[in-house]
C-alpha cells in the first residue's frame, strides 16, 4: 500500500509533464550517431544483416558490416540496434497530409481550390506543421510526404515535405515539384440517387481530353514566349517544359493511362500515373515509355466485380516484377500511418519484400527527383531513417524506437499516446481513490 | 362461380356495354347488331384448343358460337378467312394505359424535409399509401396507345397508376376506341402494391426496409381502424385499404429477392400475392416457387454488349453477360417449375419489340401453347377477366385477332384486331395484296417489275439484270394504283394511274413530255424470297454453334464465384497446426482440429482421423474460429438508413438482406464467418439488425442466424444531429446532443405507456415502432449504439438505467477509453475501430489505444469494420490492439472472434474452438495477426465456402466464361443484332452514414 502511494505520488509529480508534453520539432544534429547490429533495409532492394550506420551533420557517412570509426567514443551517440531493423524514412505520396485536419470540418480542408485549371496553386502554402496528424503518421515510419492539391482538371502543385518542422519553409524538401491533373473519366456514373443509371461511357470524354491537350499546347507555346503581361497559370506550367516539374495524372483504366501517357509524350512533358488500378495490364507500354506509377492503396476492393478478389493486393507486385517503377500510396491524410501495412499487404500477395520497401522509399524519391539525397541508406544521402523493433511492414512488429529526418531526432510521441496517457492517469487516480 | 357473382356479372355487363344507351341520341340511334360470321378459319378457341376449318359467329360485341360446322345465322356479314388464323386477343395484366401521367412535385431531398403527406383531405399520413386511388375513376381512352397495343394483338388490359406503395386499384378495360363507358369492364379489379414510393415527396420511406415497415404497419392500422380507429377518426385511406383487401393483390417487384420479401409480408398478414416480376426469377427459382405461384413477367431481354474493345469490355460484368444469354429462358424455366405466368409488354422501351422477344423466349424453350396461355387465359384469370376474355367461347367478348398464320412466326401478320365486336385493321388482308412479279407494258416496251411489301406497304422496282434496277414509287388503295418511275439509263420517266382487275393492272398515264398513254401490268407469279431463306439458314447455324459452345449456368448466387451444386458440411481433420482455441486451453502448438456435421467435434493433440474425414496438413499453419464483424453494412439491398425520422425502430435490415453481394465472398476470403448487418446512423433510434452467417449462395432467409437475439441500432452525435448534412437539414429534432437525450426519454416513456396499455386489456393500435422499443425495455432486444463522445455515451447509459435496462454495445465508441470504468460497471461492450480518427470533429480525440484501455478496464472489446474492404482483413486490425497498448496476442485475437460473438449473444455456439460449437473455422497460412497471413480455407457450419485452391480454379473459369460470352456477343454484332454500349451497375458500398441519396464523397461518413 505504501509502495503504491509512493508510486502515486511519483506519478502525480510527473503527470503534468506527461500530460502537457509538447511535441517539439527535432534539433539540428550535433553529435554523430552510430547504429550497430541492425538489419538494414537499404531501400534499393538490398538488405545488410548485422549492419552499422554512421551519420553526422544530417548526412549518412557510412553503411555496412564493418565501418571505419574515426570519431572518439565520447563524441559518438552509440545505439545498439541488435535484432532490430533499420529503414530509410518511408515516403507517402499523393497525400493531403497537413492540408486537412478534420475531414468533415470545412474550415480545416485546404486541399481543393475552386476552378478547373489551377496550376498556379501551391500545396505547401497550406501545409500545417502543427497538425496533430503528422506525428501519428511518422510514429509508424512515414517521415516524408508528397502533399497534393486535389480536384478536377489541374488542381495545382505538390511538394515533398518532411513530417516535422516549425513551419512549411523548413519542412519543405522539394517545392512545387509536380503539377497534378485529374484525367477525364471514360466511364462515368449516371442518374441520381432515386434512379441510378449505373456506370456508362462518358460521351464527352473525347472533348474533355482534347481540351486538356490544347491547354498543354498553349502552355508549351507560352513557355517559349516572354509576354509583358504574365499569366500566372501559364507561368506555373513552364516547369513542365524545362523538366523541373513532372505532370502527375490521376487515372485508373488501361485505356485512359495510355491516353494520358501519349498526350504527355506529344506535348513533351514527363508524366507520372497516379491511381493506376489497371496499370498491371499494360506494363510493357509503361516500360517502353518509362512511366512510373504511384499506385492506389493495395487494401482496396477490386474495381471490377469479375476481377480477382485479391487483384488490388497483387497489383504492386505485378508492376514491380514487370520492371515498372512503382510507388505504393495510401492517399488521403491521417490514414498514412497505415502506409507500411498497405505495403505489407502487397508482400503477402506476392511482392518481393525489399521491392515493396523500395516502393515506399527509393522509388518515390526517384519519381520526385530527390533520389540523390533521399530514399535509401547510402553514404552521402540525408540521414532520414528509423529503427524498428521488427519488420516495419507488419503491424505485429512495427514499433519504432528512434527516427531521424535530415539527422534531426524525431519525437515519436503523438496525440494518440498523449490521450492514452491522460486517461491511463485517470484510471490510476481512480485506483487510489 | 357463385350465382351471385354471375348475377353481378350479368348486371355489370349490361350496364357497361350499353352505357351509351342512357345518353341522348342525336338523330336516329344506331341499332345495328354487329352480326358477323368468320368462316373457313383455323381457330384457337383457347391456348390448347385449335380447330381447323372453323367458324366464329359474333353478335353485339359477343361471341355467339365457335367451332367446326357452326351454322351461320341469317343477317350475318360473312367473312371468308380461308388460310387465316383466329386467336383470342391478348390480355395485358400490367399496364398504365389510359392513366394520367404522374409527375413528381417539387420537394423531396433537394429541398426542405417533408415529414407528412401533402395530399389534402381526410387521407392517411403517408403520401405513398393511396388505396383510395381507383384507376376506373381516371381512365380515359388514349387512341395512340390503344392502337399500338392492338397492333401487337392485345384486346384487354388491367390498367392502374404505376405510382406509390399502395397504388390503389386497377381497372379492366378493353382496348377499343369507342367510349370509356363501353371500354371499362371492371372497376377495382385488383389492389396493387409495390416497394417504391414513386412521386411522393414525403421523406418517409427513403429505403426499401422503410417501405416494408410502412406496408406492415398499414396492414396493422387497417385492422385497428376496422375495429377501433373508426370510432376516433375518419381516415379515407384506411377505409379504402380495408375495402381493397378482398380483391386480388398484385405485388410489383424489381428483382428476384423482392419477390421473397413481398411474400414474407404476405405470409405475415395472410395474403397470397400475384407477383409482377422483373425477368430474373430464374436466378432464385426454387425459393420463389416456395412462396409464389402466379407471376406476371416482362420480356425485356437485354441487348448484347458491344465488347470489341478488350479494355472497355472489362466494365461489363459476368452476371450481366450471363443474364443476356439466359434471360430469354426465364419464361420456359418458370413454366417448367410449375408457375402460372402471364407475359407483359411492360418494361420494353419499344413495345414493337414484343413479338421478337416472344420468339426469343420460344427459341429458348417456351412452347407455343405455353406462350399463348401466358398471353390469354392466364392474365385474364389473374385480373379476374376470364369470364369475358382469354378464350373464344360463347358469351365471352368478341375480342380476337385475325392473323395470317401462326402468331409466333416472324413472318406472320396480324390483319385485324376485333375489340368487343369492333374491327380494327392492323394491316390489309392479303386479298388486297399486290405482291408479285409483273410484266409492265408501256407502248411496246416491257419492263420486269417486282412488287414486295415493306412495313405493310408495297414497294416496287424495275429489274434490268442482276445488279441494275430502278425504284418505282407505288401507291395502292382498294383497287386503284399510281406508279411513277424513271427507267435506268433514261432521263425521262412515267407517271401512271390505273386499276386492278383480277391480278392484272391497266390504266393511263403521262410520259415526261406530257403525252397521255396506255399501260398494263400482267401478273407473272410470286417473288422468290432469297433474303428470308438466308436469314433462316443463318439462324440455324447460329443455333448449332450455341449448342456447341454451351450456355451459361445458373450459379448461386448469380455472381462470379457462385456455386452450381449446394456445398455440404464436411468432416475435416486438420493436423499439426497452431490452434487458437479462445478457451482456457489458449493457443495450442502442433494440435489437431476435427469438425463434423457442421460442429467442432474435437480439439487437441494427437487426435485420430474420423471415418471419411478430409485430412488437411496444418503444419506451419494456424487454425482459429472465424472472424465475426460486429458492425457491417454489406449484403444490404436498397438503403442502409431510414433516417427520415428521429426514430425508425420499426424498420429492419433483416428484411433487406441481400444474398447476391460479391462482398460476402470477398470477406469469406478474409476469414469472416458472420456479420451484424446494422442500420445506419442517421437518426438517434435507427433500425433493427440482420445477423447473418456468410453462407454464400444461400437465400437471405437461410443466411440469417436462427434464434439469434434481436438487435437495434442507436446513434449519437454528429450524424443524428445532422451536423454535416448541409443547410437544408436544420429542422428535424434533434439538432443538438441535448435534444438527443430527450428523443430517448420521450420514446421510452411512450413505450412504457404503450406496454401498460397493452397489459390493461384495453384495445390498442399495434405499433411496430413501439413494439421494438418495448422489447428493449424488457431486455428482449439489444442496442448497438453508434457513439463517439463520452458525454453522450454517459447520457445513454443513464437513460437506460433510468428505464431499467442496459445498453448492450457501444459501436465505434472512439472515446470509450475515457469512460471505460463507467462502461464496465454498466456492463456495456465496446466495438470500435482499431485506429480510425480525424474524419470528423467528434473523433478528434480518438486514439488507437482505445481498445486496449477499455480492455484493461474489463470492457468486452471488439474491433469492427463498418467497411466492406476493411472487413477483409479484420485479423490485421486485431493486431493493432497489440501494437497500440500491448494487449496479449491471445486476447487481441478475441477482439475479432469471441468478443463480437459475446456482444451479439452468439458465444454459446460461436466464437471459439470448443467441441459442440459451430464449425465456423479458418485455416490461416501464417500467424493470424500478421499482415502476411492469408485465409486459406473458411468453413461456416462445416461447409467450406471459401478455399483458395478452388478460388484459383474459379477465377480461371470466370475468365473462360467471359471469353465465351464475349465471343458470342461479337457474333451477335456481326450478325447485325441490336447492341448496347458496355455499362454496369454502380457497386454500392454502404457505411453507416450513407444516405441513399448521397453521392459518393471522399470523406468518411462513419
Amino acid at each position: 500500500m505504501k509502495n503504491l502511494q509512493i508510486i502515486n505520488i511519483a506519478l502525480f509529480l510527473i503527470l503534468p509533464q506527461i500530460l502537457f508534453a509538447q511535441i517539439i520539432p527535432g534539433a539540428k544534429q550535433s553529435k554523430t550517431v552510430l547504429i550497430t547490429g541492425a538489419t538494414a533495409h537499404i531501400g534499393n532492394g538490398e538488405v545488410i544483416e548485422n549492419a552499422s550506420i554512421l551519420f553526422s551533420d544530417g548526412v549518412i557517412k557510412q553503411v555496412g558490416r564493418e565501418l571505419v570509426i574515426t570519431e572518439s567514443a565520447t563524441s559518438l551517440d552509440k545505439i545498439d540496434a541488435t535484432g532490430k531493423h533499420i529503414y530509410p524514412g518511408f515516403i507517402a505520396m499523393n497525400t493531403r497530409l497537413g492540408l486537412v485536419d478534420i475531414d468533415a470540418v470545412r474550415a480545416t480542408r485546404d486541399f481543393r481550390e475552386v476552378g478547373a485549371m489551377n496550376p498556379h496553386v501551391r500545396a505547401l502554402i497550406a501545409y500545417n506543421t502543427d497538425s496533430k496528424i503528422l506525428p501519428t503518421v511518422r510514429t509508424n515510419g512515414v517521415l516524408m510526404a508528397q502533399i497534393c492539391p486535389e480536384g478536377n482538371g489541374i488542381s495545382g502543385q505538390s511538394s515533398l515535405m518532411a513530417l516535422d518542422g516549425w513551419n512549411w519553409q523548413d519542412a519543405v524538401i522539394t517545392a512545387d515539384q509536380g503539377i497534378h491533373l485529374a484525367w477525364p473519366r471514360d466511364y462515368r456514373r449516371t442518374g441520381w440517387w432515386a434512379e441510378p443509371g449505373g456506370i456508362k461511357k462518358n460521351d464527352k470524354y473525347g472533348d474533355q481530353v482534347e481540351k486538356i491537350e490544347s491547354y498543354m499546347m498553349e502552355a508549351k507555346a507560352y513557355a517559349k514566349d516572354n509576354p509583358i503581361n504574365k499569366d500566372l497559370r501559364m507561368e506555373a506550367m513552364k516547369g513542365l517544359f524545362d523538366k523541373s516539374k513532372k505532370l502527375y495524372v490521376r487515372t485508373n483504366g488501361a485505356k485512359t493511362i495510355e491516353a494520358a501517357v501519349l498526350m504527355a509524350k506529344r506535348v513533351g512533358v514527363e508524366v507520372v500515373i497516379v491511381g493506376g488500378n489497371d496499370a498491371w495490364q499494360i506494363t510493357d507500354f509503361l516500360k517502353s515509355y518509362n512511366v512510373p506509377v504511384v499506385l492506389n492503396p493495395p487494401q482496396s476492393l477490386p474495381n471490377h466485380a469479375d476481377a480477382h478478389i485479391d487483384q488490388p493486393f497483387k497489383t504492386a507486385g505485378l508492376l514491380a516484377k514487370a520492371g515498372v517503377t512503382v510507388a505504393i500510396a495510401q492517399g488521403e491524410s491521417w490514414q498514412n500511418f497505415n502506409l507500411p501495412f498497405q505495403t505489407g499487404q502487397a508482400v503477402a500477395f506476392g511482392m518481393e519484400k525489399e521491392a515493396a520497401i523500395e516502393a515506399i522509399t527509393l522509388n518515390p524519391a526517384k519519381i520526385m527527383g530527390v533520389d540523390k539525397d533521399y530514399g535509401s541508406l547510402e553514404p552521402g544521402k540525408s540521414a532520414t531513417l528509423f529503427i524498428c523493433d521488427g519488420d516495419a511492414l507488419d503491424m505485429r512488429t512495427n514499433n519504432l524506437t528512434e527516427a531521424w529526418i535530415n539527422g534531426r531526432a524525431v519525437d515519436l510521441d503523438n496525440h494518440h499516446k498523449i490521450l492514452a496517457r491522460k486517461y491511463e492517469a485517470k484510471y490510476e487516480q481512480l485506483k487510489s481513490e | 362461380m357463385t350465382r351471385i357473382t354471375k348475377l353481378i356479372l350479368f348486371l355489370m355487363l349490361g350496364t357497361t356495354l350499353q352505357a351509351q344507351e342512357t345518353f341522348p341520341n342525336n338523330g336516329a340511334p344506331d341499332n345495328t347488331t354487329g352480326k358477323y360470321a368468320f368462316t373457313n378459319a383455323t381457330i384457337y378457341k383457347s391456348y390448347n384448343q385449335k380447330i381447323e376449318n372453323a367458324t366464329l359467329v359474333i353478335e353485339s360485341g359477343k361471341i355467339v358460337s365457335v367451332g367446326a360446322g357452326v351454322s351461320i345465322p341469317s343477317g350475318a356479314v360473312v367473312k371468308d378467312l380461308e388460310g387465316k388464323t383466329i386467336y383470342p386477343s391478348f390480355v395485358e395484366a400490367y399496364s398504365n394505359y389510359g392513366m394520367p401521367e404522374m409527375k413528381k412535385a417539387e420537394g423531396g431531398w433537394g429541398g426542405k424535409p417533408q415529414p407528412l403527406s401533402k395530399k389534402e383531405g381526410a387521407y392517411g399520413w403517408n403520401q405513398a399509401i393511396k388505396p383510395e386511388w381507383k384507376a376506373a375513376d381516371y381512365f380515359t381512352i388514349d387512341k395512340k396507345v390503344s392502337k399500338e397495343m392492338r397492333k401487337l394483338g392485345f384486346g384487354t388490359a388491367m390498367v392502374h397508376s404505376m405510382d406509390g406503395i399502395s397504388r390503389g386499384t386497377g381497372a379492366v378495360v378493353t382496348l377499343g376506341d369507342k367510349i370509356e363507358q363501353k371500354q371499362l369492364l371492371k372497376t377495382n379489379a385488383a389492389h396493387v402494391l409495390s416497394f417504391e414510393k414513386g412521386i411522393s415527396t414525403q421523406n418517409f420511406p427513403s429505403s426499401l426496409m422503410g417501405s416494408i415497415a410502412l406496408i406492415r404497419q398499414t396492414y396493422l392500422d387497417g385492422q385497428w381502424y376496422a375495429s377501433e380507429g373508426k370510432k376516433e377518426e375518419r381516415n379515407l385511406s384506411l377505409e379504402a385499404w380495408n375495402e381493397v383487401q378482398n380483391l386480388p393483390q398484385l405485388f410489383v417487384t424489381r428483382d428476384r429477392l423482392e419477390i421473397l420479401r413481398a411474400a414474407k409480408i404476405g405470409n405475415e398478414f395472410g395474403k397470397k400475392y400475384l407477383i409482377k416480376g422483373s425477368g430474373d426469377e430464374y436466378q432464385r427459382i426454387n425459393e420463389i416457387k416456395s412462396v409464389a405461384q402466379a407471376l406476371i413477367i416482362p420480356l425485356n431481354f437485354p441487348k448484347a454488349y458491344d465488347v470489341e474493345d478488350p479494355y472497355e469490355a472489362q466494365v461489363a460484368e459476368l452476371q450481366d453477360m450471363k443474364h443476356w444469354e439466359l434471360a430469354p429462358s426465364n419464361p420456359s424455366r418458370l413454366i417448367a417449375a410449375g408457375f402460372n405466368i402471364a407475359v407483359t409488354t411492360n418494361g420494353l422501351k419499344k413495345k414493337t419489340a414484343f413479338h421478337g422477344m416472344l420468339r426469343k423466349a420460344i427459341d429458348a424453350g417456351l412452347s407455343e401453347s405455353a406462350a399463348l396461355r401466358a398471353l390469354t387465359i392466364e392474365p385474364a384469370k389473374m385480373i379476374g377477366a376470364d369470364s369475358w376474355v382469354g378464350t373464344l367461347e360463347p358469351g365471352k367478348l368478341a375480342n380476337f385477332i385475325i392473323a395470317s398464320g401462326n402468331i409466333f412466326k416472324e413472318k406472320t401478320k396480324i390483319y385485324q384486331n376485333w375489340v368487343q365486336g369492333e374491327m380494327h385493321e392492323v394491316s390489309a388482308l392479303p386479298g388486297e395484296s399486290i405482291v408479285g412479279k409483273y410484266d409492265l407494258r408501256i407502248f411496246r416496251q416491257v419492263y420486269d417489275m417486282e412488287v414486295v411489301e415493306k412495313a405493310g406497304k408495297p414497294s416496287a422496282k424495275l429489274i434490268f439484270n442482276d445488279s441494275i434496277s430502278s425504284k418505282v414509287n407505288i401507291k395502292y388503295n382498294k383497287g386503284q394504283l399510281t406508279l411513277s418511275f424513271v427507267p435506268d439509263g433514261e432521263e425521262d420517266g412515267y407517271r401512271l394511274a390505273g386499276t386492278k382487275n383480277g391480278k392484272n393492272w391497266s390504266g393511263r398515264g403521262q410520259g415526261s413530255d406530257g403525252k397521255w398513254l396506255n399501260w398494263s401490268a400482267t401478273y407473272k407469279g410470286e417473288v422468290e424470297e432469297e433474303e428470308n431463306k438466308d436469314r433462316i439458314e443463318k439462324k440455324a447455324s447460329t443455333k448449332e454453334k450455341e449448342s456447341a459452345s454451351g450456355m451459361a449456368q445458373v450459379t448461386f448466387p448469380f455472381l462470379p464465384y457462385g456455386w452450381t451444386e449446394k456445398p455440404k458440411a464436411e468432416t475435416v481433420f486438420i493436423t499439426g497446426a497452431t490452434v487458437w482455441t479462445n478457451e482456457a486451453e489458449g493457443i495450442l502448438e502442433n494440435a489437431d482440429v476435427i469438425i463434423s456435421n457442421g460442429k467442432i467435434s474435437s480439439v487437441g493433440k494427437g487426435l485420430s482421423a474420423p471415418n471419411g474425414a478430409i485430412t488437411i496438413d496444418g503444419k506451419g499453419k494456424h487454425v482459429t474460429s472465424g472472424v465475426i464483424d460486429e458492425h457491417s453494412h454489406i449484403a444490404i439491398s436498397k438503403g442502409v438508413n431510414e433516417g427520415t425520422q428521429a426514430s425508425s425502430a420499426e424498420v429492419s435490415i433483416a428484411h433487406v438482406v441481400n444474398s447476391e453481394d460479391i462482398n460476402i465472398y470477398r470477406q469469406l476470403a478474409g476469414g469472416v464467418v458472420a456479420s451484424q448487418l446494422l442500420h445506419g446512423s442517421a437518426n438517434p433510434i435507427g433500425g433493427q439488425s440482420g445477423i447473418i452467417k456468410l453462407r454464400w449462395g444461400l437465400s437471405p432467409e437461410e443466411m440469417k442466424i436462427k434464434g439469434a437475439d434481436g438487435f437495434i441500432k442507436f446513434a449519437l452525435g454528429e450524424n443524428v444531429k445532422q451536423s454535416n448534412w448541409g443547410d437544408n437539414n436544420q429542422s428535424r429534432f434533434p439538432q443538438t446532443r441535448m435534444g438527443v437525450e430527450q428523443v430517448y426519454v420521450d420514446h421510452f416513456t411512450r413505450a412504457q405507456e404503450y406496454a401498460t396499455l397493452k397489459k390493461s386489456g384495453k384495445p390498442f393500435r399495434k405499433n411496430l415502432e413501439l413494439e421494438a422499443l418495448q422489447e428493449i425495455l424488457e431486455s428482449r432486444r439489444f442496442i448497438s449504439c453508434h457513439s463517439y463522445r463520452q458525454s453522450e455515451v454517459n447520457m445513454l447509459m443513464k437513460v437506460a438505467e433510468e428505464f431499467g435496462f442496459r445498453v448492450n454495445t457501444f459501436t465505434h465508441i472512439l472515446e470509450g477509453y475515457k469512460v471505460a470504468d463507467i462502461m464496465e460497471s454498466h456492463g456495456v461492450g465496446g466495438s470500435t475501430f482499431s485506429d480510425w480518427w480525424a474524419y470528423k470533429y467528434e473523433v478528434d480525440e480518438a486514439t488507437p489505444y482505445n481498445g486496449s484501455i477499455m480492455h484493461k478496464q474489463g470492457v468486452t472489446v471488439a474491433f469492427n469494420s463498418d467497411d466492406a474492404e476493411m472487413a477483409r482483413r479484420l485479423n490485421q486490425e486485431a493486431a493493432k490492439a497489440v501494437k497500440y497498448g500491448g494487449v496479449s496476442e491471445e486476447d487481441a485475437w478475441k477482439f475479432v472472434t469471441l468478443n463480437p460473438a459475446k456482444l451479439l449473444h452468439l458465444d454459446d455456439h460461436m466464437g471459439s474452438l470448443k467441441p459442440g460449437k459451430d464449425a465456423d473455422i479458418v485455416l490461416w497460412s501464417d500467424h493470424p495477426l500478421s499482415v502476411y497471413a492469408m485465409a486459406e480455407k473458411t468453413w461456416v457450419d462445416g461447409v467450406r465456402y471459401f478455399d483458395r485452391e478452388k478460388d484459383k480454379a474459379m477465377q480461371a473459369d470466370i475468365e473462360k466464361e467471359r471469353a465465351r460470352l464475349i465471343k458470342k456477343m461479337l457474333k451477335e454484332k456481326s450478325d447485325g443484332g441490336d447492341m448496347q454500349a458496355v455499362k454496369k451497375k454502380w457497386p454500392k458500398h454502404y457505411s453507416c452514414g450513407s444516405l441513399e441519396h448521397q453521392e459518393e464523397t471522399t470523406t468518411h461518413k462513419h
